[in-house]
């Protein structure tokens, strides 16, 4: 911590680091004068609509898109044949195991449909409304063949196959075994000589991202360049994703991410319709616009989560944890995209949680079945895993009949132990779990409630109350290229950024971290104004365009600040260095008798001397007068690789009330105290906690994409597929403590996902809680009213949800009169 | 098509649009205000909130036909003159936005609310929103931008919103810089 | 999306949108504040040929007091029934269950008429109708009939308002003496339709319960009313005891759902808890 003392020592108020500043973002975001990417007019500009497939899986028999061709506004229609020899396959860019299978993945299908929503055609017209009025009239056969879906079944033996050219649905089988890496000891041993094994069996259901913007996507060719405008995450990964796929030239291609609205890991994709655009701009010449509609998102923008988790755990009878031992069933979707298999081999390191296990055995096996292929969403393996840990360690503590809060103190890491090697072989760099975990029992005022819990039990209230804990870890600051590299990743995990000193000294910041509502803008001017002291306002973050932003890897896995902006901060260390050179010369001074500070360098010992480097600035645009064999120029730029993760940590607890007559479930209050390291904006920090609560709770309470017996989401609205509005939501009670990273040069550890992540086990845990003592081992995410119903008065965790008609698809103008009255 | 004459954001226009062209589309792509969005199909989201003749709509489910002869305003037209709405301002300083995508329908449904219940309670702004998805901010923020904007529209802050911890190194509860 | 395309048309008195609905071709959809329909026509779950459009028409909005009843125009929107004073002087249940309708955009242009009409299972305002013995005024080309709640709600979707016909106007008949009335609504997320919910009326003299009557929001494809309660309820104490016994009658004879939501069972289950809740507190309990 010595090597970030300097910066991050006690904020003053000169100080910009630690200072809740109002985002600089704001002021377009919040008059409506945004970029978004569906905004985009071009002169000829021509509109997409995609038929999709109604159908889980078949063989396309005969595609007729005659009657669409004849349409009126209609341009073109492009069908899976008519692009079958250019559209290559989207790429999946983590091969987690050497004999992984990858089927391939056509942006558009070809002969076979292997989910519902799959491209089949798509339809060019001049209009958007002509667009889609013609997809209605592609008349398209399908043979059916049979649907694949539940991942117990289609791992058994003779199940039938999604992809029939392949041998089974087994993508993958993963194995992490600390025995055999060295970084633990034998689990059988462990398990074979425990007092005590708890086995369960969780359900992490598929979620959608759901973020607020839909995806949009705008192509314009010039000659033989492309520019692609899209509503995504990873402009620059596209960009030589989308150049390897088309065989378009990466120079020749540059992406644009305007104002992305949120992602959560669900724009960190290369789209089939991306490529699409970027195929049919190329056949037309013609500039093209994409534009999904919510249905459309929900159906295919890839979805989330969908584990099956078998977790056992080894104590003896104090409560001494011996082994962990984890078997994963993890739904892939129907294909691999970008990082579909990795997901839950990400996780496999983060199943020990804060706990010192001395064995540790992981296992996984990626499954196909017949719908949208999952990836990243918010956490990305990481709140699979929390959520495994941290419930299973309390159905041990009830196993043992031990307070869970004491099990966890017993087992977890302590302070003084940092930096711990854990038996996933993960260096956590530092924390201190007692700390967080009293400031957090404090903010929920622990006590009365539990004493209150005690009251409504003995009274037999039909409103119960319960106490949730997890205490959780991560690992952020993805990633070492190196590590990644280990885990056969196909990009690394570094960040670049460079730094233009304009000659009226203002300052351009350029970062390869593509934000999309993260407020880089805002605290990447913070950082560069306590770097180069210059002004707050005198600094300008550019981002998102290839072609000013040319070297990035992007925003995902609470990277930015920790890789993104730490590369920020070594582009102004090589800014200042250079200009030192040119102070010296200006001053007549050495070099080393320099000190700079508050964006002044002076001469030591000799007050009233000093040059700006906003001065320097102009001086070397001027260049009239610096030394000899140095180049006109103090701009700079930096890649940081980090040498480690970084591993923000927390406690979190959730009180929550159980109406037993009705299982409707209300969470009475939720105090959470997170360490994320240095904390360089504290609203923003705080925004991102409450962001991410709201999605780990969303998970634990409402949300669930859930696909019919044929295949077909039932969920397709927002009508159906809740995403919570403010008043389903509680008050958050938040707070932190600090321990900086020590691996990079802010201390910052990652914040974006730390809500996401904690909250989901501390909710069920809160649940459980309530009604344990009425016999409820275990309810089914999300905790809908019934299934805590059931888990109270018929036992099990609540079973399915009856996929059947919801309200969005009950209002069918086939069953209505033809001449209803006045609709509501 | 349809004659219809609007007046959006102070300025007229009259237009003939297809019947089944939807108010934001109408505004989006005849009129240019993009500043409002669309976030779904089933009036779940509130994203494209606009005031129709002085009330809060959502754009995606009036007709621009049923606009005719009415006044709509948008984000675009709420700040008066070079001033911010309270409302706009109270979002900056609350930090009550991030990816800003539900920002201007969720702007133009607080002013509303305010308009109805100058002094809601927290749980009073909740239920007034609860036509808006925000994905971004778990929402706390935003009610207290919605708060801190009713007091500054009663006539200055009262001091019963406790303001976003404003310019302190963090959290109140956070235990030292290491 | 974007809906089909349809002829539209805008009638500014109801005998124009009588013809205009008679011109309007084989399936015409009637637009009062369109906030079903809409969504609807969007996903092209409908796709109507014609559209007549309600909102210029004169004379459906309002609420108006005509001796013995209090007169709702169709075309009133939730949020005029959330302001009127008559609805709260005369009909509290009304406003207490419009105001659990959809979110306040919605409420300020979906109507009062347009949501009995559509009928949604789910729906809110319709048990609450049921529940008040309200009447809707038809209008059509043979002219004005007048039909009782209990006749108006046929099947799923489906009203007595027939092909070719308008609602005008809900009569909702004043009631005399000490009534308590409450509105119980049961579902996960704010926005959400109900999942069971119940509108209670119930009349209280000297410590007894002397008329309940009881509706049920999707416990079927039309709202019900809870008969064997009210019949255990008519002349009972009025006690917690009292009312819990009734209510375990509430699911009697229905034949709820299954969905996304709740499967049957658990409908017919809340029936009862909410049944409860609702009388006790429509009972001052």
């Amino acid at each position: 911590m010595t090597a970030v003392e300097e910066r991050t020592g006690t904020p003053g108020p000169d100080k910009e680091i630690g200072k809740a500043r109002r985002r600089k973002e704001d002021a377009r975001l919040i008059t409506g004068r945004t970029t978004w990417t569906d905004n985009m007019v071009l002169p000829g500009m021509l509109h997409l609509a995609v038929v999709r497939s109604p159908v889980a899986h078949a063989r396309i028999t005969n595609v007729d898109v005659t009657a669409a061709r004849e349409a009126p506004g209609v341009v073109a229609v492009f069908t899976g044949r008519d692009l079958a020899d250019e559209q290559g396959s989207l790429p999946c860019a983590w091969p987690v195991t050497p004999d992984m299978v990858n089927p391939g993945h056509p942006s558009i299908a070809v002969d076979q449909v292997n989910h519902v929503g799959e491209a089949v055609a798509v339809i060019v017209a001049r209009s958007k409304a002509a667009a889609q009025d013609a997809v209605e009239l592609a008349d398209i056969d399908y043979e059916p063949l049979p649907v694949v879906l539940d991942m117990e079944q289609a791992v058994a033996e003779g199940a039938d196959l999604v992809h029939d050219h392949l041998e089974s649905n087994t993508s993958y089988h993963f194995v992490f075994d600390a025995g055999e890496t060295g970084t633990g000891g034998d689990t059988e041993q462990a398990f074979s000589g425990a007092d005590v094994v708890v086995s369960r069996r969780f359900v992490q259901q598929r979620l959608i991202p759901a973020f607020m913007e839909p995806r949009s996507a705008v192509v314009q060719p010039q000659g033989d360049n492309y520019t692609l405008w899209s509503s995504t995450q990873i402009p620059h990964i596209l960009r030589v994703m989308a150049a390897m796929v088309t065989g378009i030239p990466e120079h020749k291609l540059r992406v644009i991410a305007p104002d992305v609205g949120g992602g959560f890991g669900g724009k960190l994709q290369v789209n089939p319709e991306e490529i699409l655009c970027l195929l049919i701009a190329r056949r037309l010449g013609k500039p093209v616009k994409w534009t999904e509609t919510r249905s459309e998102s929900l159906m295919t923008a890839h979805h989330g989560r969908d584990q099956i988790q078998y977790v056992d755990v080894a104590a003896d009878r104090e409560g001494n944890i011996l082994g962990l031992r984890v078997r994963l069933l993890a739904d892939m979707g129907a294909y691999l995209r970008l990082i579909t298999p990795g997901v839950p081999a990400l996780g496999a390191f983060m199943y020990p949680g804060i706990y010192k296990f001395p064995a540790y055995r992981f296992e996984c096996d990626g499954v196909f079945t017949n719908k949208v292929p999952t990836d990243a969403y918010r956490g990305a393996g990481r709140p699979e895993a929390t959520f495994a840990i941290e419930r299973i360690m309390d159905e041990l503590a009830v196993e043992l009949g031990m307070d869970p809060l004491e099990l966890r103190r017993k087992n977890w890491i302590d302070a003084a132990e940092f930096p711990f090697t854990t038996v996933a072989g993960l260096a956590y760099d530092s924390g201190d779990y007692e700390t967080a975990t009293q400031q957090a029992l404090e903010l929920l005022g622990y006590d009365e409630l539990r004493e209150e819990q005690r009251r409504r039990r003995e009274s037999n209230d039909p409103v119960q109350l319960g106490i949730g804990i997890s205490t959780f870890t991560e690992m952020c600051g993805l990633a070492p290229s190196r590590v990644l590299g280990s885990l056969a990743f196909g990009a690394g995990g570094w960040e670049s950024a460079s730094i233009r000193m304009l000659p009226t000294g203002k300052v351009e910041v350029v970062t390869g971290s593509t934000p999309h509502g993260q407020g880089h803008e805002t605290a990447w001017s913070q950082l560069v104004a306590d770097s180069l002291g210059v002004p707050f306002e005198d600094v300008e973050v550019l981002h998102g365009d290839t072609a000013i932003s040319s070297r990035g890897l992007d925003t995902y896995g609470s990277r930015s600040l920790v890789v993104g902006g730490s590369a920020v901060v070594k582009a102004a260390d090589k800014v200042i260095a250079k200009a030192r050179r040119i102070a010296a010369h200006l001053l007549e001074a050495s070099e080393d008798d320099l000190e700079f500070s508050g964006g002044k360098f002076s001469v030591r010992g000799t007050p009233g001397t000093g040059l700006g480097i906003q001065e320097i600035a102009l001086a070397i645009f001027a260049a009239h007068d610096y030394p000899e064999g140095i180049e006109p120029s103090i701009d700079a730029e930096a890649t940081f690789d980090p040498e480690n993760f970084s591993f923000p940590h927390g406690t979190h607890l959730c009180a929550m009330e159980v109406d037993t007559e009705t299982g409707f479930v209300k969470i009475r209050k939720y105090a959470s105290v997170d360490d994320v390291g240095t904390i360089v904006n504290p609203l923003i920090v705080e925004g991102q906690v409450h962001g991410g609560l709201a999605q780990g709770i969303a998970q634990a309470l409402y949300e669930e994409a859930i696909y019919d017996d044929d295949g077909n989401l039932t969920t397709g609205t927002f009508v159906d597929y809740l995403v919570p509005a403010a008043s389903d939501l509680p008050h958050f009670d938040t707070g932190n403590t600090v321990h900086a990273a020590p691996g990079n040069p802010i201390g910052a550890k990652g914040v974006g996902e730390a809500g996401c992540i904690a909250s989901t086990p501390a909710v069920v845990n809160a649940a459980l809680d309530a009604v344990r003592h009425l016999g409820v081992q275990d309810i089914r995410m999300p905790l809908t009213p019934e299934r805590v119903w059931r888990a109270i008065h018929q036992g099990g965790d609540g079973g399915d949800r009856a996929p059947a008609r919801s309200n969005a698809q009950a209002v069918d103008s086939s069953d209505a009169p033809s001449t209803s009255g006045g609709a509501l | 098509m349809t004659p219809i004459t609007v007046r959006v954001d102070g300025a007229t226009y009259a237009d003939d649009v297809e019947p089944r062209t939807l108010l934001v589309h109408y505004l989006r792509e005849q009129l240019g205000k993009v500043g409002t969005v669309v976030g779904c199909d089933t009036s779940n989201c509130g994203a494209c909130t606009v005031h129709l003749d002085g009330e809060a709509v959502k754009s995606c489910t009036v007709l621009a036909v049923q606009a005719d002869g009415c006044e709509v305003t948008t984000i675009e037209g709420v700040a008066s003159g070079g001033d911010l709405h309270p409302v706009q301002k109270a979002f900056n300083e609350m930090h009550g936005l991030q990816c800003g995508y539900c920002t201007p329908g969720m702007i133009m449904a607080s002013i509303d609310l305010l308009e109805d219940n100058p002094d809601p309670s927290d749980d009073e702004v909740r239920e007034g929103i609860e036509g808006n998805l925000c994905r971004c901010t778990g929402y706390q923020n935003i009610v207290r931008a919605v708060r801190h904007a009713a007091a500054e529209m009663r006539g200055g802050a009262d001091g019963h919103v406790v303001p976003a911890q404003v310019d302190t190194a963090a959290a109140p509860h956070v235990v030292g810089q290491a | 999306m974007i809906p089909a395309p349809f002829a539209y048309a805008r009638p500014t008195t109801v005998d124009e949108a009588l013809q205009a609905i008679a011109d309007g071709g084989e399936d015409v959809k009637v637009l009062a504040g369109g906030q079903s329909l809409i969504p609807v026509m969007r996903l092209r779950l409908a796709a109507p040929e014609t559209v007549v459009d309600l909102g210029k028409v004169e004379g459906l909005r309002g609420v108006r007091d005509d001796g013995d009843a209090i007169v709702i125009g169709a075309m009133t929107t939730h949020s005029d029934v959330l302001a009127d004073p008559l609805i709260a002087e005369h009909a509290p249940l009304i406003a207490e269950a419009t105001g659990t309708v959809a979110d306040r955009q919605v409420r300020h242009r979906g109507t009062f008429g347009g949501a009995l009409v559509h009928a949604d299972p789910a729906g809110d305002l319709p048990a609450v109708a049921l529940a008040l013995d309200a009447e809707f005024v038809i209008v059509g080309p043979g002219g004005r009939r007048t039909v009782p709640a209990s006749e108006f709600f046929l099947d799923y979707l489906t009203t007595a308002v027939g092909e070719g016909e308008l609602l005008v106007e809900v009569r909702v008949p004043k009631l005399a003496g000490s009534w308590g009335m409450h509105y119980e609504k049961f579902n996960r997320v704010a926005q959400a339709w109900s999942i069971v919910a119940v509108a209670a009326v119930v009349r209280r003299e000297n410590g007894r319960i002397t008329e309940a009557r009881v509706g049920l929001t999707n416990m079927g494809p039309t709202p019900l009313r809870a008969r064997q309660v009210e019949e255990a309820l008519a002349g009972a104490e009025a006690t917690a005891e009292a009312v819990a016994a009734a209510s375990e009658r509430a699911a009697d004879g229905t034949e709820p759902s299954s969905d996304l939501n709740a499967q049957a069972d658990y409908r017919q289950h809340l029936a009862r808890v909410l049944t409860r809740r609702a009388v006790s507190t429509a009972a001052g309990l």
